[in-house]
């Protein structure tokens, strides 16, 4: 026992009694009989796949419809850890957007010496066909999705920022939705901050940014990549619940200037285009030609005013992972004060330095590909086998550039239920935040993610990660 | 709404009917099957006829065995109309179109696509088929009660009932069309055993044998079955009923869109050939020669309001 490391429980301290966030839900769950519970998640299963929230992945044929796992047990945070989140998630996202105005205008932040140039010119996520751009209303990142961990009372760190299409909002909502047709009683008892207007929220924020050509009304419309991509499903969500349209590349075209969409009518113009497909896909006629996704011509509408794309084509920049080791700096060159949130100490691996600490202590650490998402290309040293760590030392030697590398944190349990009862379980938290020229908008809660396998401290749905409902408590 | 949306429910709720349809042209088979097992062979060929996919059935078998023959209607993937096909194109079409949807008619469709992909997982046993084609049956009924009880009465509300009454149209000339030379008067002896199955089975079809002895008492005739089911507006399933709604709808259609829609052209002057037509005109000029007609006519206007209203672009 005495080797094992020590995690932050968010639910129990020490002494084993609630922490105080826990106290309400603690009470009602020692008065619950287990099975009772175990049933209404079983239930909670059936729930989701009658409403279609599911999730395709990649090259699972036949079963591609797949559900994340939903555990019934909430993440709760106390009013007082939100506020100071969201002042720290605040202050990093108009960071952000400054960065990305700076990074494809005057560079400033490079003529300062802040950030290495090479870090930029030569990065694949940098679009030089956005330089001089000018988005509507000034945004550039419309939605992110900030990932949170915690290893502490009060440490917080940034794992990463979701700068380009942060995914995961529908379970936000859904999971709220199906713990309120669950458990009715216990959000009569426990006063948690609503979450179900994200949508309307989201309309009003996107809106706001809103092209020069728009007249009247502005018209929403989501562009999905199609049915069988992964998020589809929140896709159509989202459209529903905006009031927008839904639309796939092959339904839109370049008209008099502006995009637009075939209606039953012919085609209207959109005014303003949340996009849930990459840089890369966008525009056939200026990215990738062999793109199917995306609309020909919408970068030269986007360029002269006649829509907004959110987020902006090229926001990738800025959450890349070997930029992200430079956030505090960037928090600090545009903000002028300290960043309130943490960053996870990083190494970059293009330094040499940096590299043969690295291959030093390979087995402790992190490693992360600079492009990578999803969980994908990842190394967790603790976990890996020799043979997986060698390999991996192999790739890293090869092309150091590619990774940075961060000590594994200990990632505070929220428990789960099993078989057995509680038992706790490593978590996340990615809140999600809208940017329109009026303001930053925080909706109280966001996506907890659980590595539902124990001791694994990988989160990802694509790596066998859960989710929870997160509370955020009234005041 | 997106042309895409429009061309989306319309065909979602097409596919619909046609796994419901096929689903009772397998009930009409296997009942005769089981009561006339002399003429088992011909009946289930008839029946892959009537669902337009005989040929494709003969490409992967060599007989009409009843297991395989409803294997194949009920549940092969290789068959587009086959019960599973159908209701997956249907559930396909409506995560396609979700946001036009209400909740209600999107969790019918999604649950029943889970337990009928559930139930015929397998090949069903013929102890097991009644209940299976009961299931299709009660989930069909499902759908289009929450179709009907929460869908607003818009364009998108016509455009799911223009999908179906066209299906159901073309389904119902296509039964017709197999067995119309049974109807013919000239070579048909009226009460001869091998006739009344052949009738019997055109009713078990469109469900409408009950219906019919309402109408007719027990004296069924050819005649009477064509009149019935080509003429007669109150059989839901006739080709006077189903023209009816379509040109209902088409008509909302238009007045919403108010322009000159050249589908609900082509869907008067259809509607206005079958208000004109008595039976006996139908077998004057022939009864297969009309069929044929109507079909036709029944696809140029599925074009049409396909290209009126830009499903494709």
């Amino acid at each position: 026992m005495t080797d094992e490391p020590h995690f932050f429980d968010e639910m129990r301290k020490a002494d084993n009694a609630p922490r105080a966030p826990y106290q309400g839900f603690n009470n009602w769950f020692s008065g619950e009989d287990i099975s009772r519970l175990q049933r209404k998640s079983r239930e909670a299963e059936q729930f989701f796949r009658k409403t279609g929230i599911t999730f395709n992945v990649y090259g699972s044929g036949e079963a591609d419809e797949r559900l994340i796992p939903f555990d019934i047990v909430p993440r709760i945070i106390s009013a007082q850890e939100w506020a100071r989140l969201t002042k720290g998630i605040e202050q990093r996202v108009r960071a952000i957007n400054a960065f990305l105005y700076d990074i494809y205008h005057r560079q400033e932040i490079l003529r300062a010496g802040r950030i290495p140039t090479e870090l930029i010119a030569r990065n694949e996520a940098f679009l030089p066909l956005m330089i001089g751009v000018a988005p509507p209303g000034g945004i550039y990142t419309h939605i992110v999705g900030v990932d949170l961990v915690r290893t502490g009372e009060d440490d917080f760190f940034v794992l990463e920022d979701n700068a380009r299409t942060p995914s995961g909002v529908s379970y936000m909502l859904e999971n709220r939705e199906t713990m309120l047709q669950m458990f009715p009683e216990l959000f009569s008892k426990i006063k948690v901050q609503q979450v179900s207007d994200y949508p309307t929220r989201l309309r009003r924020s996107l809106c706001a940014a809103a092209p020069p050509a728009t007249t009247g009304k502005p018209v929403v419309a989501v562009l999905t990549p199609g049915l069988h991509n992964s998020a589809y499903f929140e896709h159509s969500f989202l459209a529903d619940h905006m009031g927008a349209e839904l639309v796939e590349g092959h339904d839109c075209r370049v008209v008099d200037g502006r995009i637009a969409m075939r209606t039953t009518r012919g085609y209207q113009p959109i005014d303003v285009l949340y996009r849930r497909v990459d840089d890369d896909f966008l525009d056939p006629l200026n990215f990738n030609p062999d793109s199917m996704l995306g609309i020909p011509g919408i970068m030269d509408v986007y360029r002269s005013g006649g829509i907004t794309i959110a987020n902006a084509p090229g926001t990738g920049i800025a959450d890349d992972k070997a930029i992200y080791s430079y956030m505090p700096d960037i928090v600090e060159f545009y903000t002028g004060e300290k960043a309130i949130l943490k960053n996870v100490p990083t190494w970059r691996c293009s330094e040499p330095d940096a590299l043969a600490y690295v291959l030093d202590h390979l087995d402790e650490l992190v490693v992360k590909e600079v492009h990578g998402s999803g969980g994908y290309g990842m190394l967790v040293g603790p976990a890996a086998s020799k043979r997986e760590l060698s390999a991996f030392r192999a790739k890293l030697t090869a092309r150091p550039g590619n990774y940075i590398a961060q000590p594994t944190l200990a990632l505070s349990t929220c428990p789960i239920l099993t078989k057995a009862g509680l038992a706790p379980r490593h978590v996340d938290l990615r809140p999600f935040v809208l940017v329109s020229p009026e303001k930053v908008d925080i909706t109280p809660g966001g996506l907890t993610r659980v590595a539902l396998k124990k001791g694994s401290l990988v989160v990802n749905s694509s790596q066998g990660g859960g989710t929870k409902d997160t509370w955020v408590l009234g005041e | 709404m997106l042309g895409k949306t429009a061309g989306g429910i319309f065909w979602m709720f097409r596919y619909l009917e046609r796994s419901e349809n096929t689903a009772r042209l397998i009930e009409a088979g296997f009942r005769i099957a089981l009561t006339r097992p002399d003429s088992a062979q011909d009946e289930w060929a008839s029946v892959l006829q009537s669902a337009s996919v005989r040929d494709l059935y003969d490409q992967h078998h060599d007989d009409y065995d009843a297991s395989q023959v409803v294997n194949f209607l009920l549940r092969d993937k290789a068959n587009p109309s086959s019960v599973l096909s159908a209701f997956e194109a249907a559930r396909n079409n409506a995560r396609m179109v979700r946001t036009a949807l209400t909740q209600e008619v999107w969790e019918a469709v999604n649950e029943s696509w889970m337990q009928l992909t559930d139930a015929l997982r397998r090949p069903v046993r013929e102890a097991d088929l009644p209940e299976a084609l009961g299931l299709i049956r009660r989930h069909s009924a499902l759908v289009r009660g929450a179709t009907h009880g929460t869908m607003l009465r818009n364009d998108v509300f016509d455009f799911a009932r223009v999908g179906t009454f066209l299906e159901r149209a073309d389904n119902t000339a296509r039964i017709l069309d197999v067995k119309y030379y049974v109807l013919l008067p000239s070579i048909t002896q009226i009460g001869s055993s091998l006739d009344n199955v052949q009738w019997e089975t055109i009713l078990r079809s469109v469900a409408g044998q009950r219906s019919y002895r309402w109408l007719h008492g027990t004296d069924i005739s050819p005649r009477g079955i064509a009149e019935f089911l080509i003429l007669d507006s109150r059989m839901p399933r006739s080709l006077a009923f189903c023209v009816s709604k379509m040109s209902g709808n088409l008509g909302y259609l238009q007045s919403q869109y108010c322009e000159d829609c050249p589908s609900f052209a082509r869907m008067q002057v259809l509607r206005d050939q079958l208000k004109e037509t008595e039976i006996d005109h139908v077998f004057e000029m022939g009864l297969h020669e009309f069929i044929i007609g109507f079909l036709r006519d029944n696809a140029d206007l599925a074009a049409q309001i396909e290209e009126d209203f830009r499903f494709n672009g």
